[in-house]
């Protein structure tokens, strides 16, 4: 068994490394740590506690037979014309490039190619949130990233900067995305990330590590609508510095496999931590959120919410650890976990994991799996409201609160149409 | 308007209204009292289209349409409202949200276009003066953390909104102080012309001296018992169901 999933492995390592080759920005010893972890570990398969329902080898083999689908050009200024956000920065990255050339930026924000970032930032920040030798998805990642880009904001600014991620491939395209985002002292920064729907298949492995520095801000949204022919890993590592606050708000539409990893480790004292969920799933899609928020320091607060609807034969898995560490004294920690089944073949798995080490702490957690109530359904319909436009009021009520804390309007609007869009059909 | 024949009903296997007969024509008032789990939110659920229940035999016609083939929400657009018993907390929903769509899928039924937002509005605030009901309740979640009389004069609201054909009133006197009592019936007074009707489930008189019925049912054990005037109401409420109860059931033994 072990030595056929290893040599899956090497099959694919070899095939990618023929593609990527090895990731030019990354320091020799990361790597070598890294190609030394899938040596041992190989690529996960459902064997793997914390891909049980995550099976990336199975999937790999059944599905990128061939990782060397062709990337086409796209014209970026046709492409903005349509999908743009209006008050907002709009930057493209293609298939991971970063390929619009973000002149129009404000004073204290850059970004640039992560091929082209400066030294010392990639020595002060890479791999340092995302251990090489922690998950095989981020070994692969270190190892064979060969694009992505870096953020970097040093001022504080109220437009948004959103990142839209495009696929443009002949389809079977496999890579490997390191993003790293870096938001200095006092900056406040909104940053969202639009994964666009795509009809070719292609995967992405992407970790994006996110250093918040003192009392910096930082609003992250991802939306992910990448379409039922992608499949993306999306891991984000953020290190949160003393009184920063990061939220993060991950919407997920569309796609045939998400995974999200998402860990915070909040590492001075009286920072804050919000990090918001909202899926709606279909057909054979699986979507998979693991979060972590590790409590390192006293007095920090972390807040989670994470609500689902799901329906077709897909699976969710929601898994969130809280990690209070000894030295994390008064830490607030809060989680729940809501779903929604809307079909009888649908599955739900929502595993909460608390492990407090510290002993002046208020943690609390709380998961449920229901269906839509009846007793309101039949309400809304003896006001004559038909049973369609009723599930849909429940479940956009249902939905309201995770939408409605975004902070920016034009966000906000373009998530809430998403959303209405994803409860079609 | 409403005609019930032998009309029987069953949840669980359990059957609950064994052979309801009641005839309510437009510009009547009906009052149905009876004592407790006798079945009477069972029919007005019935009647509304609740699928938790079997139907097991009689017919149900409502201005010359078969009721019982309708799905609920076509029962409340041709005219049939509910007042339940026990109005449903719907949080997240906004109270004047969940009014406009009601509103305008009621007339999409009957073809007509969305009504204007400020049409809405101005009827909105003319029926909420109608029930005496706080401007602020609107904008919050459908009955959720309303007092129980809140929740009771929301239905009433409801309905002034609606307009219904036939009101099935399901105790939307208990829980009402005296004063909110008499708001509640005042709104119903006023929404009742010779083209609707009202049923009316309670269990006291002093609901009925506001809202005079033209015709007392007793329902008993998922039966209709015995009908008379208003009178009938009176003598209930004097003696109790105790005759009524021994009458029927050596009867039926
Ligand atoms: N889901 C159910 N399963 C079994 N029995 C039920 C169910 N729902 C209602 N019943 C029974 O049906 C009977 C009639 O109930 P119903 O609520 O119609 O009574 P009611 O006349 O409205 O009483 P009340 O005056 O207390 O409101 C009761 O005996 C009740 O327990
Ligand atoms: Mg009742």
């Amino acid at each position: 068994m072990i030595t056929d999933k290893l040599t899956a492995t090497h099959n694919f390592l070899e095939e990618l490394a023929k593609q990527a080759g090895k990731a030019a920005f990354m320091p020799t010893n990361e790597i070598g740590l890294a190609l030394q972890y899938l040596e041992d570990k190989g690529i996960p398969n459902n064997k793997h506690e914390d891909y049980k329902y995550c099976n990336i080898e199975a999937i790999l083999r059944k599905e990128f037979k061939t990782i060397a689908g062709k990337e086409i050009d796209l014209n970026i200024q046709d492409w903005m014309q349509k999908n743009k956000c209006a008050d907002a920065y709009n930057i493209c990255v293609v298939n991971g490039k970063l390929s619009s050339d973000p002149k129009d930026f404000p004073e204290g924000v850059s970004i640039v190619s992560i091929n082209n970032a400066p030294t010392e930032h990639l020595h002060n920040h890479l791999a340092k949130y995302a251990p090489s030798n922690s998950d095989a998805l981020i070994a692969l990642n270190t190892a064979y990233a060969d694009r992505g880009i870096f953020l970097h904001v040093t001022k504080s600014f109220k437009k948004p900067i959103v990142i839209h991620h495009i696929n443009s491939s002949e389809g079977n395209l496999f890579f490997n995305v390191r993003n790293l985002l870096v938001i200095e002292k006092n900056a406040e920064a909104e940053i969202t990330e639009f994964y666009h729907s795509s009809t070719q298949k292609y995967f992405t492995n992407n970790l994006t590590e996110v250093f918040v520095g003192e009392n910096a801000h930082v609003n992250h949204t991802v939306i992910q609508n990448a379409g039922v022919a992608s499949y993306l890993v999306n891991a984000t590592k953020t290190h949160q510095h003393k009184q920063s606050i990061y939220t993060n708000s991950c919407f997920t539409f569309s796609g045939a496999l998400v995974r999200n990893n998402l860990n915070t480790a909040i590492a001075a004292e009286f920072s804050e931590t919000h990090l918001f969920g909202l899926f709606v799933t279909k057909g054979n899609q699986l979507v998979d959120n693991h979060t972590l928020v590790d409590h390192l320091k006293p007095n920090c607060q972390s807040n989670e919410l994470y609500k689902g609807i799901v329906g077709g034969k897909s699976t969710a898995v929601f898994n969130g650890q809280i990690f209070v560490e000894k030295d994390a004294q008064k830490t607030n920690a809060y989680q729940s976990s809501k779903n929604i089944l809307i079909s009888d073949d649908a599955t739900v798995n929502a595993k909460p994991e608390l492990e407090i080490y510290a002993n002046d702490v208020k943690c609390s957690h709380g998961t449920s799996t229901g269906k839509v109530d009846e007793n309101a359904l039949f309400y809304l319909k003896a006001r004559g409201i038909g049973e369609e436009s009723a599930r849909k009021l429940l479940l956009q009520a249902f939905a309201h609160e995770v939408i409605d804390q975004l902070k920016n309007e034009t966000i906000k609007e373009r998530v809430s149409e998403l959303f209405q869009e994803s409860l079609q059909d | 308007m409403l005609s019930i024949k032998n009309l029987k009903a069953e949840i669980n296997g359990k059957e609950i209204l064994k052979g309801i007969n009641l005839e309510v024509k437009a510009g009547e008032v009906h009052a149905i009292m009876g004592p407790n789990g006798s079945g009477k939110s069972t029919l007005s659920a019935v009647l509304a289209g609740r699928e938790d229940y079997d139907v097991t035999g009689g017919t149900v016609t409502f201005n010359g349409k078969d009721l019982l083939d309708l799905a609920a929400e076509d029962r409340a657009r041709e005219g049939i409202f509910l007042a339940f018993q026990y109005p449903v907390e719907i949080p997240g929903v906004s109270n004047i949200n969940f009014l406009r769509t009601a509103i305008n899928e009621v007339r999409k039924y009957k073809g007509l276009p969305d009504m204007e937002a400020k049409d809405f509005l101005a009827l909105v605030k003319e029926k909420q003066k109608l029930v005496e009901l706080d401007a602020k309740l609107a904008g919050r979640s459908v009955n959720e953390g309303f007092s129980g009389g809140e929740k009771k004069r929301n239905e009433i609201f409801q309905m002034a909104v609606l307009e219904p054909k036939l009101a099935i009133l399901d105790e939307t006197d208990s829980g009402l102080d005296i004063d909110a009592l008499r708001i509640v019936a005042t709104g119903v007074n006023k929404l009742k012309n010779k083209d609707n009707a009202t049923i009316v489930i309670t269990h006291y008189q002093r609901l009925l001296d506001y809202i005079v019925p033209d015709f007392v049912h007793i329902l008993y054990n998922g039966k209709i018992v015995k009908s008379g005037g208003k009178e009938l109401a009176l003598e209930m409420e004097e003696k109790g169901y105790d005759e009524i109860k021994k009458q029927y059931d050596t009867a039926t033994v």
